[in-house]
């Protein structure tokens, strides 16, 4: 075979087939295409909620017609046509649904297909799984045991009408309507999502756990998750996506909220795994996403870790407001750029209390000719005393056409505060990659171990239902990058 | 059994040949040595055996085992049974020897159609091969060479080795940058996994490692070929005259 051809079969078999790219045949009920007050008081109507609820999303609206796309990030992709978006729609079969028994035989499948039987994880792994299919929540297991404890977990539809004054207290209190362009957007538009709320005292007592799907073609996907932990209360969330493959870009433009109260901790963890688009660049998710925690009691703590593997284009910046004395924000990181993928992410630590403390640390890996950009700031304000945050930041380069690109904003208005920023840049070279061959592992398994030696710190932050898939996602994202 | 046939090898880099029909068999049992100067290739021998892109072939084969390797990539090599001990071992930060021991091992229990291990069984293995060489289990948590002393990095290529049980070793140097005690930790490390079915290739620059890993045969290479072979006795001679008289003589 000639070398040429052989390359492209070797390319294509290494690079094709994105493991999760099949769409599931399920009848939907949608809305028109388009963005207007008509469609958000449908999505209101449908979803049967309170007439303040549709009053917030409206408010939002106005505030997004008059704000502008953001522009700054180091990322390049089409213009988005706002009103060629499908803004709801929902599988048909959508009454309350008792029991697995009752889902969608085809959903099942699909979940199985992501290795992520519901079945089994209710049985074996002792974890609530709220399963988020395009914009409806179908199915919520383990809430029994969760009310017990006086947990509540629920998809944020339904706590909009079972628990309206903790929706009304808590919503876009931390992320509010007008933050950004795509916070006001969602604010607008948001389906689903799920609700979380720990009681004062209460450890959760297992982790729980949201798998979304984006499915329908050219649907955008907006949920909104919404975590309040009260005083001297810890959870553990874990958010983890995959979508199935498609050719148009779709967009997703989530936001999440969290609020700790006097000594709580909030744990976040994310494996992201949208459709990252074809080796030519073509296809894959848009994902603007705003997550966001308030640290707003002393002693509180909030832990952000996240793989980032997929998408097209991803603009994330998962932050902490450091309100409490002595309170703790993190954010461990691995954005995973491969072929045309964009990255830009990073974080933001706004230190307000006394001894507040922050932690970033951010593993950056790019092959492809992908960018991938950390953007990180610490501000550190007039009253944050004593306040302490320590930053690193390491980027390793797979090939010779990929950037990585670190861009941190520090601002001190104290004297008192201690701010630490390391980072490095390193590329896994030729001689490393022979190395690991002449011991027989293939390429993939050598750039596959070398990479998860780059990430461990932030691997070791996963729950450990996520660190053995998460690890399996980084030899996957990473297929074809050398070779 | 014939496990390694080079059969008139060339190579080079660049514009630059470095072997010139090279040949060479090597049988289950023997260990064979390979002596020559600077620069007479000795090196360029073991990567291009070992598959490293870097050169070109232009004519030759390679048997392992009876099957021409020529075509085939370093990790096909490797999982055919051919190892490579690096004259300079590679650092590879992040990744512990622990790590790094575990998915070699596995990586090549697949290959060999064998169950993969875990857990405690595999550390068991690793170390009880591990202080056979004086490697501490402190060692194994550090990051693979990183750190490594010119001992360390070598008793650690002679632990891989030992681990991945190879039909063909092939010994870069493996006595540069030790000193007395260390050479005689890996000579004896190396000395223990010999038995009757596999080849040993040992390239060296001294005799003195040979002291410890004594060859049944001794090559003298010069200019990318061998211009003299003989027995143990062939090393002794190199020692007290140095190569001058191979290098005349070509």
């Amino acid at each position: 075979m000639p070398i040429q051809e052989e390359t492209i079969e070797k390319v294509n078999l290494a690079t094709s087939k994105y493991k999760y790219g099949f769409s599931t045949d399920l009848e939907v009920d949608k809305a028109p295409k388009g963005l207007n007050e008509d469609i958000i008081k449908l999505i209101s109507s449908k979803k049967d909620e309170p007439e303040w609820m549709l009053k917030w999303r409206l408010k939002a609206f106005e505030i997004w017609k008059k704000m502008e796309e953001p522009d700054w990030a180091k990322v390049n992709y089409p213009k988005i046509d706002y009103q060629d978006i499908y803004y709801y729609s929902a599988p048909k079969n959508t009454e309350k649904l008792k029991s697995l028994d009752e889902v969608d035989p085809e959903l099942l499948k699909t979940y199985e297909k992501l290795g992520i039987p519901l079945k089994e994880q209710e049985v074996l792994a002792g974890v609530a799984v709220d399963a988020v299919f395009d914009s409806v929540s179908v199915v919520t297991t383990f809430r029994k045991q969760l009310e017990e404890k006086g947990v509540i977990f629920c998809p944020i539809s339904e706590a909009i009408k079972s628990h309206p004054d903790l929706i009304k207290k808590y919503i876009g209190s931390v992320v509010p309507q007008h933050d950004n362009y795509f916070s006001a957007l969602n604010s607008a538009v948001f389906t689903d999502g799920s609700f979380v709320f720990i009681p004062k005292g209460v450890r959760c007592p297992m982790e729980l756990s949201t798998y979304f799907r984006i499915n329908e073609k050219n649907t955008g996907q907006f949920e909104r998750t919404l975590i309040v932990a009260d005083d001297d209360s810890y959870v553990s969330y874990l958010e983890g996506c995959t979508a199935p493959q498609r050719d148009e870009n779709q967009l997703h433009a989530a936001v999440v909220e969290l609020v700790a109260y006097r000594n709580a901790e909030i744990k976040y963890s994310t494996v992201q795994n949208w459709y990252p688009g074809d080796e030519n660049g073509k296809g894959g998710i848009f994902n603007f996403v705003t997550k966001r925690g308030s640290c707003l009691g002393d002693d509180s703590k909030i832990s952000w870790t996240q793989v980032e593997t997929g998408s097209a284009v991803t603009w994330k910046y998962p932050s902490c407001i450091l309100h409490g004395k002595n309170s703790v924000g993190e954010f461990y990181s691995v954005a995973i750029t491969n072929n045309f993928q964009q990255a830009d992410t990073g974080t933001k630590m706004i230190h307000l209390g006394e001894n507040s403390k922050s932690t970033i640390i951010s593993k950056g890996i790019s092959a492809g000719k992908s960018q991938n950009t950390y953007r990180g700031k610490v501000l550190m304000q007039p009253g944050a005393k004593n306040a302490r945050n320590y930053t690193q930041c390491d980027s390793l380069l797979i090939g010779d056409q990929c950037g990585a690109h670190t861009v941190p904003y520090i601002t001190s208005k104290n004297p008192t505060s201690n701010i630490e920023h390391e980072a490095t840049t390193s590329k896994i070279s030729e001689d490393q990659l022979f190395y690991c061959l002449s011991r027989g592992l293939s390429e993939e398994e050598a750039v596959s171990l070398i990479v998860n030696g780059f990430c461990k710190e932030v691997m070791k932050e996963l729950p450990m239902e996520f660190s053995v898939e998460a690890q399996k996602l980084i030899g996957i994202s990473l297929e074809g990058s050398v070779g | 059994m014939n496990l390694l046939n080079i059969d008139n090898l060339h190579a080079s880099i660049g514009e630059e040949k470095i072997l010139n029909g090279f040949s060479l068999k090597i049988n289950s049992g023997e260990t064979h040595a390979i002596m020559g100067p600077n620069g007479s290739g000795k090196s360029t021998l073991s990567y291009v055996l070992s598959g490293k892109d870097d050169y070109n072939v232009a004519q030759g084969k390679i048997f392992l085992k009876n099957k021409n390797i020529i075509d085939l990539s370093a990790d096909e090599r490797a999982k055919l049974g051919l190892f490579l001990a690096f004259q300079y071992p590679i650092e590879l930060p992040g990744v512990t020897g622990m790590t790094f021991l575990r998915t070699i091992i596995n990586s090549s229990r697949i290959a060999k159609d064998l169950p993969e291990l875990e857990g405690i069984e595999l550390v068991k293995i690793i170390r009880e091969k591990a202080a056979k060489l004086e490697i501490s289990q402190d060692m194994l948590k550090r990051f693979v060479n990183v750190g490594f002393s010119g001992g360390e990095k070598k008793r650690f290529e002679i632990l891989q080795m030992s681990l991945l049980d190879p039909s063909i070793a092939v010994l870069d140097e493996t006595d540069s940058g030790l000193d007395v005690d260390a050479l005689r930790t890996v000579g004896n490390g190396v000395t223990n996994l010999k038995n009757k079915d596999k080849g040993m290739l040992v390239i060296t620059h001294y005799q003195r490692l040979l002291d410890h890993i004594v060859p049944d045969f001794v090559h003298i290479m010069v200019n990318g070929k061998i211009l003299e072979s003989g027995g143990p006795e062939l090393a002794k001679v190199v020692e007290k005259e140095g190569y001058k008289r191979f290098i005349d003589a070509d």
